[in-house]
């Protein structure tokens, strides 16, 4: 069963799929696990990245301020240790929270502070002209923010967000360090029993490309439904 | 007749330069008011004062009965009663037609859908537009979406509308469609400041025409006063133009 | 619980930081000398070459760095040979660096104003010398901010060798925690330590960007 390394090199590795037959299940609802992770944390680390964003452009000096700190010390640290901070902090001060929570909070925290680069860039890149004349139909701030900032800036960095959140799902990954029973997770956990390592991070490997097509697919989609201009017109803003 | 623009010496300057100089002029209501000059002149800065989207040091400027050399003038209130309609038009690009006439109208004067709409169709019928309504301002030529433009500000039904420079950026040929959309408006009783290089235009249509030079009123008259210019500046200035 | 966090510990850390530092190299060295032929390649005329290259980057691009490292760490063992994890980690590193640096000069290469190109083609040189002396010296420049944007990457990166045991900071940081229970104390130092290696290279590559906008 366990060839030597030198049985290897020279008779060659005997690949064998089977455990996909086995252990299918734990794979299927490790993929749906990385799904619900990187879903919910997609959905909360946009809006906490824009806030951020709106609070680096339009707050008052110290806010901003704050918020410069906070994604500087976010996108220069590694996922990883941010990972193990929160959890075995959290663990450390007696909390008793899930894994999967902690690893939302995490990946939240670390895309709030991609996406907040992003987004903000994409609001400095909307022509002045735009602002007075929003100004001059007597658009109070907030209604600017909502009806003509944020809008137009969201679509003009929708494929870099894109990229990002892709990204972001890959990272998810790592979360099967402090224990959550995603996809990475379950491939260790088939791996311990079968020792067919390399088969298994094979099928992996395709299962994650396979899902990064279908979230750029989805997110596709969620740009025709919520940029109409786009959906009719078909043309970049 | 009541004054909807009054300058009383108005003063203004961008750090250590200034660009107005004491400048005075009123326009009453129905007025047609051409400001003309070189760039740099300070018309546009003037322009711009009338609606606060620039400041000034010093002077009294009144607006449709406000006293915008006082603090605490409420803008957004200002500018439901003066319209601007700007050189690069300035529309929402993610938004059709109709959404950017009926946007402000729905949010800042409590209409609803419907009567929105309403509005938008009777101004666009206005600037001859009605079949443009549901489409993206990249759709249409310039010299439509500055009609949009226009549009878009007169949903708000505004009392005074300030036009800068609105043919500058347009090609010959869409300049003309955007001229009769003005004039129209001004027959029916609009009051108006407009900022412009069309001398035959201004000619035409202003009651009252106002020649800066180096951030001071030069020259004032109406129309008869191009063919007949009492000083230097504005004999060059038409010279080169004309 | 557990023992306090002692020097001996804070030298192990600055130890870990030293071999993220080496392997981060590694990566960068490998990713420059297996992705500067693929950039080219993938601007070359050859449309199987465009292609499969595409493709080499979005498999890459498109799994997890952590399920990457495994696929080296087992796979190097599948070939038969029983090698240290850093150098399965540093082949990961590797091919993970191509592919992104690969993409990051193949955009500096098209940003390349096309009229330089035309300008090179009308001097009569042929495509090895218009690339070598016209193209890419511009080239070059341009990918500078990017590139070094992306050394900032590598180095958060190496800490996802923790899961092939490899002793760099991150895997180091959590064996102290894991005797120490002192996590708040020993991440944040880990922290403090990629913060200290990253920030300034992110600060330097933005800097850089808008000097190259100026000018």
């Amino acid at each position: 069963m366990l060839e030597t390394l030198e049985e290897r090199r020279t008779l060659g590795y005997e690949f064998d799929f089977s455990f996909i037959w086995d252990f299918w299940p734990e794979l299927a609802w490790g993929a749906v696990e990385t799904v619900l992770l990187s879903a919910s944390s997609i959905i909360l680390g946009f809006v906490a990245g824009a806030s951020l964003a709106v609070a680096r452009v339009h707050g008052s000096r110290i806010v901003s301020t704050i918020a410069t700190f906070y994604v500087e010390a976010i996108r220069n640290t590694p996922l990883v240790v941010q990972a193990f901070w929160l959890f075995f902090g959290l663990a450390a001060m007696g909390f008793r929270l899930p894994a999967f929570h902690a690893a939302i909070i995490t990946l939240v925290i670390n895309v709030s502070a991609y996406t907040a680069e992003i987004i903000r860039a994409g609001m400095e890149s909307i022509p002045k002209g735009q602002f007075e004349a929003a100004d001059c139909l007597a658009l109070s701030r907030w209604q600017v923010l909502f009806h003509v900032e944020l809008p137009q800036a969201v679509e003009r960095v929708y494929p870099a967000l894109i990229s990002q959140f892709v990204l972001m799902m890959l990272a998810s990954s790592i979360m099967s360090q402090i224990s959550v029973e995603e996809l990475t997770g379950a491939a260790y956990g088939i791996q311990s029993i079968t020792f067919r390592g390399f088969e298994i991070y094979i099928v992996v490997a395709v299962i994650y490309l396979a899902l990064s097509v279908l979230m750029r697919f989805a997110m596709e989609l969620v740009a025709q439904l919520a940029f109409t201009r786009r959906r009719r017109l078909g043309t970049p803003l | 007749m009541t004054n909807i623009v009054e300058f009383h010496n108005v003063r203004k300057s961008y750090g250590a330069i200034e660009v107005l100089k004491g400048i005075s002029l009123s326009v009453p209501k129905g007025g047609v008011t051409a400001l003309i000059g070189r760039s740099g002149s300070g018309k546009s800065t003037a322009l711009r004062c009338v609606n606060g989207l620039e400041s000034i040091q010093a002077g009294e400027l009144h607006v449709c009965g406000r006293r915008l050399h006082e603090n605490g003038v409420k803008l957004r209130e200002l500018r439901k009663d003066v319209g601007i309609v700007f050189q690069s038009y300035n529309l929402f690009p993610h938004k059709t037609v109709e959404e950017n006439i009926t946007l402000s109208p729905r949010l800042t004067r409590g209409f609803s859908r419907s009567q929105a709409r309403e509005i938008a169709q009777r101004v666009l019928a206005q600037v001859g537009l009605s079949e443009k309504a549901s489409s993206y301002p990249e759709q249409l030529s310039g010299g439509q979406q500055q009609r949009v433009a226009i549009a878009r500000s007169l949903a708000m039904e505004p009392e005074l509308m300030l036009f800068d420079e609105v043919t500058s950026a347009l090609d010959p040929e869409l300049t003309g469609e955007v001229l009769r959309t003005i004039e129209a408006l001004a027959k029916q009783g609009m009051t108006m400041i407009l900022v412009t290089h069309e001398m035959a235009f201004a000619k035409r249509v202003a009651n009252q025409i106002v020649f800066m030079h180096q951030g001071v009123v030069w020259e004032t008259g109406d129309g008869k006063m191009l063919d007949a210019p009492q000083t230097p500046e504005l004999r060059n200035f038409i010279g080169n133009g004309l | 619980m557990g023992m306090s966090v002692t020097l001996a510990h804070y030298i192990l850390m600055l130890q870990g930081m030293l071999w993220t530092i080496a392997l981060s190299l590694m990566g960068f060295v490998g990713g420059t000398i297996v992705g500067l032929p693929v950039a080219v390649g993938r601007i070359s005329q050859s449309k199987l070459l465009r292609r499969a290259l595409a493709l080499y980057i979005a498999v890459i691009q498109g799994i997890p760095l952590p399920i990457l490292m495994f696929l080296c760490y087992f796979g190097i063992s599948v070939a038969g040979f029983n090698v240290p994890a850093l150098v399965a980690a540093g082949v990961a590193m590797t091919a993970y660096s191509s592919a992104y640096l690969a993409e990051i000069w193949r955009g500096s290469l098209q940003s390349v104003p096309k009229a330089q190109w035309e300008a090179a083609e009308c001097l009569a040189l042929t495509r090895l010398q218009r690339m070598v002396h016209v193209i890419l010296p511009q080239a070059v420049k341009i990918s500078i901010p990017p590139t070094i944007g992306f050394l900032v990457q590598i180095v958060k990166n190496t800490s996802y060798a923790v899961v092939i045991g490899f002793a760099e900071l991150t895997y180091t940081a959590r064996l102290i925690n894991n005797s120490t229970f002192k996590p708040f104390i020993v991440f944040s130092v880990a922290a403090v330590l990629y913060f200290a290696v990253c920030y300034p290279l992110s600060h330097y590559s933005r800097r850089l960007e808008r000097k190259l906008k100026r000018a």
